[in-house]
């Protein structure tokens, strides 16, 4: 019971938000809202502290709640779908991860959605997809993690169109899910190549038996394994399936910095990081996924510098930062793949919430030409981007990016699958990272005069509350303090790679990649706002939209329905014919009635 | 017997050809009588030939049933009038 009760909470708050969210009033809703997040994330500290505490060598624990779909299996005795969760060192960070930052987001949306008409429905979505996530983290097979994997596509649909009086909202709801259902049939091809070659879903058991039975760089290991990646490039919005994510953030700003920065879109780095061993048998895929983080890293790290709405720099920053983590996770660094997530969850949050302050005193105005001159107006705001985009661009030793990065960077400088090249690309993308970031903080709280004159105004009587102020300052600290924790060194308990102890850093690249990020952010602050940004929706525009509505209306006039159209040609053919029979004159059937008679009688008389 | 079925196919024809080629529903309905009439006298003809009465009677079937025929076609023509101003078939 003690696993299933911590994604069980928010689903059934949830479940009473959405059907009774209407007789409460908006306060307990909101309240309401919070517990069931806030529980879980109790009942997950005190799983994760009671297992991992009681015993050195503690590598798993399993719970089995039912059996879900039996069948019989001739390769395994054991020939059922369970729902059961598992919990081994990397699921205990995802989940703390996970339910640590939904709380302090659950809490932020409280002061941030208060005006909102339908909070308990927002709350309800919330927790649902909280809940969802958890399933998903802690999945024990492949069934289970799928559930999840569509619980928060969905949910993430729900959320982005939100407010689903604009229609731009609706459309941008429905490019994100469809756009993700790419990606997840790709997840389901790998989970039915898994099944029919080892006749089980269970993560583990599917793990032990490729690891025996796969040679490595064998055809099946890399179509699973490119399968996979697929799935995960869907969800964390990688090339070339990134473009619903910078949409997304039509969405409420705290559901932007739950689920479009700090959790849903880590499920691809997670689902990689839990199928490792699948992808350590294929260096093809592996080197895919290498290449894919770091094409993204940079191509998303340009789209920042470009944009000029302060949440799509987020959002393109995040699609950057997780080029990141598949780099990492390309070079088989698992580990450092995971700390990156668990410390970009910290400070990306962070700055989202950031964004949903000025959101919340400016009227939902991200845009940053009318946005400028923050700095002594509001010095919260001034402090969270310091401390966020400061952890963003990894400024050296105090804050948290900066540990997880150079880790991902030396890591992947000494694998096997990385080296050099790899290496400079990501120290490229801490330039691109310095320079967006350094650009955003200036014309955010550049003192006067570099953007155009702050025509928005914050809103009257509004003030930065305590349901605001406290989530941001526990995030701003943990921004500074996570790279200390000894979250890759935790997780490799379970991820199967090398962590790299400080003897082995190699200082000279980490203090080139670290001067190359601070000089973009000197880059980043002579950078203006653009006039226009290139549009890469453009691209699949031509590619993939255009063929398709051409093909569409074609299909429109159903040229299969020709052939049909024959016989109904033809019918009408004979229709015409006797239908000139009926001349309607009198005399014409009389003539008819007697010729007829003549040669029936006729017939007869001679035959 | 030829003679007779001769006379009588001729004045069938004829009654037929009237039927057929006539625009005037009057003398369409006498075209039916002679058609009538035609049958008739094959009857009657063939009676006389072989001594039977059966012919005979058939004759005074054939009689009050083209009386009965042209009561109601020429009370129908009336109508036709009424409506259409013209007893020419259009």
């Amino acid at each position: 019971m003690q696993l299933a009760i911590i994604p069980a909470l928010p689903i059934i708050v949830s479940a009473l938000l959405a059907l009774f969210g209407d007789r409460f009033s908006k306060k307990l809703a909101s309240w309401l809202g919070v517990l069931g997040i806030g529980l879980s994330f109790v009942a997950a500290l005190g799983v994760v502290l009671f297992l991992f505490t009681g015993s050195k060598d503690f590598q798993a624990y399993r719970e089995i709640l039912w059996t879900w779909i039996p069948f019989y299996s001739s390769e395994l005795d054991t020939a059922t779908i369970q729902m059961a969760f598992y919990l081994d060192a990397l699921s205990a960070v995802m989940l703390m991860v996970v339910t640590f930052i939904s709380s302090l987001i659950a809490i932020f949306s409280v002061a941030f959605m208060e005006d909102d008409a339908e909070v308990s429905w927002f709350f309800a979505c919330m927790n649902l997809f909280v809940g969802m996530m958890l399933i998903l983290v802690l999945a024990d097979n492949f069934l289970v993690l799928f559930l999840g994997w569509e619980g928060v596509g969905l949910t993430s649909y729900l959320l982005i169109g939100f407010w689903r009086n604009d229609i731009l909202n609706g459309r941008a709801a429905t490019k994100a899910f469809i756009t993700t259902r790419i990606g997840d049939v790709c997840l389901l091809f790998g989970i039915f190549l898994v099944f029919s070659s080892f006749g089980t879903l269970n993560i583990q058991e599917v793990l032990d038996l490729a690891d025996a039975n796969w040679p490595v760089g064998s055809l099946i290991a890399t179509l699973t394994a490119l399968c996979f990646l697929g799935g995960a490039v869907g969800k964390s919005a990688q090339l070339p399936l990134q473009t619903w994510l910078a949409d997304a953030m039509r969405g409420p700003t705290p559901v932007s910095a739950l689920i479009h920065a700090a959790t849903m879109v880590t499920a691809g780095v997670y689902l990689i990081a839990r199928v490792g061993t699948i992808f350590a048998l294929s260096p093809i895929a592996s080197a895919a996924v290498m290449w894919v983080g770091a094409a993204t890293l940079v191509m998303a790290g340009i789209a920042a510098l470009l944009q000029n709405d302060l949440k799509r720099i987020l959002a393109y920053s995040t699609m950057s930062q997780l080029g990141y983590m598949f780099l990492a996770l390309g070079a088989g660094a698992y580990s450092a793949a995971i700390f990156h997530l668990a410390t970009h969850a910290c400070f990306k949050a962070l700055l989202f919430l950031g964004a949903g302050v000025i959101g919340y005193l400016f009227h939902h105005e991200y845009s940053l030409t009318k946005i400028s001159n923050l700095r002594y107006q509001f010095p919260l705001i001034f402090w969270v981007f310091l401390i966020g985009l400061g952890s963003l661009t990894a400024l050296p030793l105090i804050t948290a990016g900066f540990y997880s990065k150079e880790l991902i960077l030396s890591e992947v400088f000494l694998s096997k699958q990385g080296g050099l090249l790899p290496w400079a690309i990501g120290a490229f993308g801490a330039l691109l990272t310095g320079a967006y970031s350094g650009r955003l903080f200036w014309l955010l709280f550049a003192p006067s005069g570099l953007s155009a004159v702050a025509s928005a105004k914050a809103e009257e009587g509004r003030s930065i509350g305590r349901c605001m102020g406290l989530p941001l300052s526990i995030l701003a600290i943990l921004s500074l303090t996570t790279g200390f924790l000894p979250i890759a060194s935790f997780a490799n308990r379970t991820v199967l790679a090398p962590v790299l102890t400080s003897e082995n850093h190699i200082w000279k690249l980490e203090i080139i990649a670290t001067v190359l990020g601070i000089l973009g952010i000197l880059i980043g602050t002579r950078v203006k706002i653009w006039k226009t940004m290139p549009q890469f929706d453009a691209l699949y525009e031509g590619i993939f939209t255009k063929p398709y509505s051409t093909i569409s209306l074609f299909m429109r006039a159903d040229p299969i329905r020709a052939v049909y159209r024959l016989f109904v040609l033809l019918a009408g053919f004979f229709q015409y014919l006797l239908a000139r029979l009926q001349t309607g004159h009198l005399s014409h059937y009389v003539t008819a009635l007697v010729i007829a008679v003549i040669l029936i009688l006729g017939y007869r008389m001679f035959s | 017997m030829n003679e007779i079925l001769v006379v009588s196919s001729i004045l069938f024809g004829l009654g037929a050809f009237g039927v057929v080629l006539r625009r005037n529903l009057l003398f369409i309905l006498l075209g039916i009588e002679v058609m009538l009439n035609a049958a008739a006298f094959a009857f009657v003809g063939i009676a006389c030939k072989l001594g039977q009465v059966d012919g005979q009677v058939m004759f005074l079937l054939i009689a009050s049933v083209a009386a009965a025929e042209i009561g109601i076609g020429l009370a129908l023509l009336m109508a036709y009038d009424r409506i259409f101003k013209t007893i020419d078939l259009g």
